[in-house]
């Protein structure tokens, strides 16, 4: 029964991937009508004036184009040619770096605020101010300060990445259930040790939704970043790109952002999955 | 049964109401139990007797008065006291050996591993939970979860047990059955157990003396009942003793009717020597200077027995 829903269900999928990808390839294929002009301007032009062709690839060129990515993925022919795999290597690192540094100061400072009743009353309007903040709008006050453009990168990612992971630990840990806490209580368990025997296991589901959307947030933030920022990562390859006029290569770095995006959030995801207890 | 091992002494708790004023859920309440007593408060909802337990835990301080037990005034929590909780409070990611263990090595800290396990083991098989060690809560039904709760409990070895309403939420069997096993166990290691019910015969079951309190706010300690049914009942035959239904039908009166009207009715009551009732013994009520016969049943005369 399950199965088979499964298997009908990837049937679906598959024949909405061939129609896309159907309906793609016909709207950008050339027609053939070869308008009449003098060779040399003709090689000037290109297939698309010559041939009517739609300057939007069609996916047996992306296709090909990505086949030649994925063969050849680190190579490194100076600033502005390097393989896909080191671009995103940039990102993630940046993306890695930045969303540790948050998991260290939100989880801790999370624990604090939603212990302490007065804490969480006093950090609040900071916070309702900090947290609607777009993250790019730290870029310029960053790039001022650290004056580096790739440490300015990872603090616009701890900076996103912060405030979902914070929110999440002050409410898992201001809900632990009261009987939990009292169960500690009744059998004279330290502060310390109830913060880490019955608090932790018990925010640990909700402090760890609050770090699976802030992988995500900190994933869509890091191309726009690397798009301001230059130099090396996903982001900067897509503009690049686009300024090479190569949108083949920008169709394939969207396919790339996402494939990632949804690896990240599955890794997040099965961490929940561990921490998770039926109640 | 000696003195007075646990002994409330005038405590009162208020709450802030609306517009700066207080209510009082109850005020100037004693209360005094013996070493190994078993005792049950029964009343209404709303009428302090959760915190009155939770004070006893500790967990909760009253607003004036002070609990003494064996001698010593109390500060929060003790691992001298365990409560068995209503909703039973399994640490969900923890398995049944997990719970009890996590109790067991929070009063022994320097105990190792092999040690914490051993001990806990014991009071696992006790309330008859060998082979479930490893499973979580969630696995469990609730009859179980609650002997989990009652085998944490009992392995710290506690001075005296305090109960929620443990069993209000089982059904009619699993209830039976764990009323029968928390008598034995409390018999057997001489247990203090203080119990809130709502569950009349619970109460005549496993009582030696009952605590009736009348309704909220403003709720008092209005009587206390001692049973008379001999030590060693049995629950099968517990119905064809003579007291039985004397007992049950005064309980049952002051619930439908007295736990309301009673503060009305006894202006003159007096919070700190509360009339004991001793069913069937005419000579020895004290009926607090009023003539009511309600207060003494002589058997063969109860509606109950008749009916």
């Amino acid at each position: 029964m399950n199965a088979s829903l499964r298997l009908r269900a990837g049937l679906v999928s598959i024949v909405l991937l061939a129609a896309f990808l159907g309906i793609w390839h016909l709207a950008t294929r050339s027609t053939g009508t070869v308008a009449t002009m003098s060779p040399e301007y003709a090689k000037l032009m290109g297939l698309t004036a010559t041939q009517d062709k739609s300057a939007m690839p069609g996916p047996l060129d992306v296709g090909a184009k990505l086949w030649e990515h994925l063969r050849r993925p680190f190579y490194d022919n100076g600033p502005n040619d390097k393989g896909l795999g080191i671009q995103l290597g940039y990102s993630i690192a940046r993306v890695g770096t930045g969303y540790f540094l948050a998991v260290l100061v939100a989880i801790p400072l999370g624990f604090l605020i939603g212990m302490s009743p007065l804490l969480s009353k006093a950090l609040d309007p900071f916070i309702q101010v900090l947290k609607p903040i777009s993250p790019l709008a730290w870029m310029p006050l960053a790039l001022y300060t650290i004056k580096d453009s790739s440490i300015s990168a990872i603090f616009v990612i701890f900076i996103c990445s912060i405030w979902p992971m914070l929110l999440n630990t002050v409410f898992g840990v201001a809900s632990v259930r009261k009987e939990w806490i009292n169960v500690a209580r009744t059998l004279e368990v330290g502060t310390f040790r109830r913060a880490f025997t019955v608090i932790l296991p018990a925010a640990a589901p909700t402090i760890l939704t609050g770090m699976r959307i802030s992988i995500g947030i900190a994933w869509l933030v890091i191309v726009a970043a690397e798009m301001l920022v230059g130099g090396t990562g996903i982001g900067y390859f897509v503009w690049n790109e686009w300024n090479n006029l190569s949108i083949t290569n920008v169709i394939i770095a969207i396919l790339l952002i996402g494939v990632v995006g949804m690896l990240l959030d599955q890794i997040l995801a099965r961490f929940t999955r561990m921490v998770t207890f039926p109640e | 049964m000696t003195g007075k091992f646990i002994s409330i002494e005038g405590i009162a708790k208020r709450y802030p109401g609306a517009g700066g004023s207080t209510t009082a859920v109850f005020e100037n309440l004693w209360l005094s139990m013996a070493r190994g007593e078993f005792c049950c408060v029964i009343g209404h909802s709303g009428c302090g007797k959760t915190t009155v337990l939770n004070i006893l835990a500790g967990l909760d301080a009253p607003s004036e008065g002070a609990v003494i037990v064996d001698g010593q005034a109390i500060s929060g929590t003790s691992l001298d006291r365990a409560v068995i909780f209503q909703s039973h409070a399994l640490l969900p990611w923890r398995t049944v050996l997990g719970n009890v263990g996590y109790a067991v090595s929070s009063k022994w800290r320097s105990w190792d591993r092999a040690k914490v396990r051993a001990h806990a083991q014991t009071f696992i098989d006790l309330v008859g939970l060998t082979g479930s060690e490893h499973k979580r809560p969630s696995e469990l039904s609730g009859g179980m979860k609650q002997r989990v709760g009652i085998a944490r409990a009992l392995s710290i070895t506690p001075k005296m047990m305090l109960m929620d309403e443990p069993f209000s939420a089982l059904d009619a069997l699993t209830r039976g059955t764990l009323q029968d096993e928390v008598r034995r166990i409390c018999l057997e290691t001489g247990q203090t157990a203080f119990m809130i019910t709502h569950d009349v015969d619970e109460a005549i079951y496993l009582a030696d003396k009952i605590f009736l309190m009348t309704n909220g706010p403003g709720a008092v300690l209005a009587e206390v009942v001692e049973n008379p049914l001999p030590r060693d009942r049995g629950r099968t035959d517990l119905h064809r003793h003579p007291l039985y239904y004397a007992l049950r039908n005064h309980i049952i009166d002051f619930l439908v009717t007295r736990s309301k009207s009673f503060t009305a009715e006894k202006p003159d009551h007096d919070p700190r020597n509360v009339p004991v009732v001793h069913i069937g013994k005419p000579g020895l009520t004290i009926a607090s200077g009023s003539d009511e016969q309600r207060q003494t049943w002589i058997p063969g005369t109860s509606p109950g027995l008749t009916a």
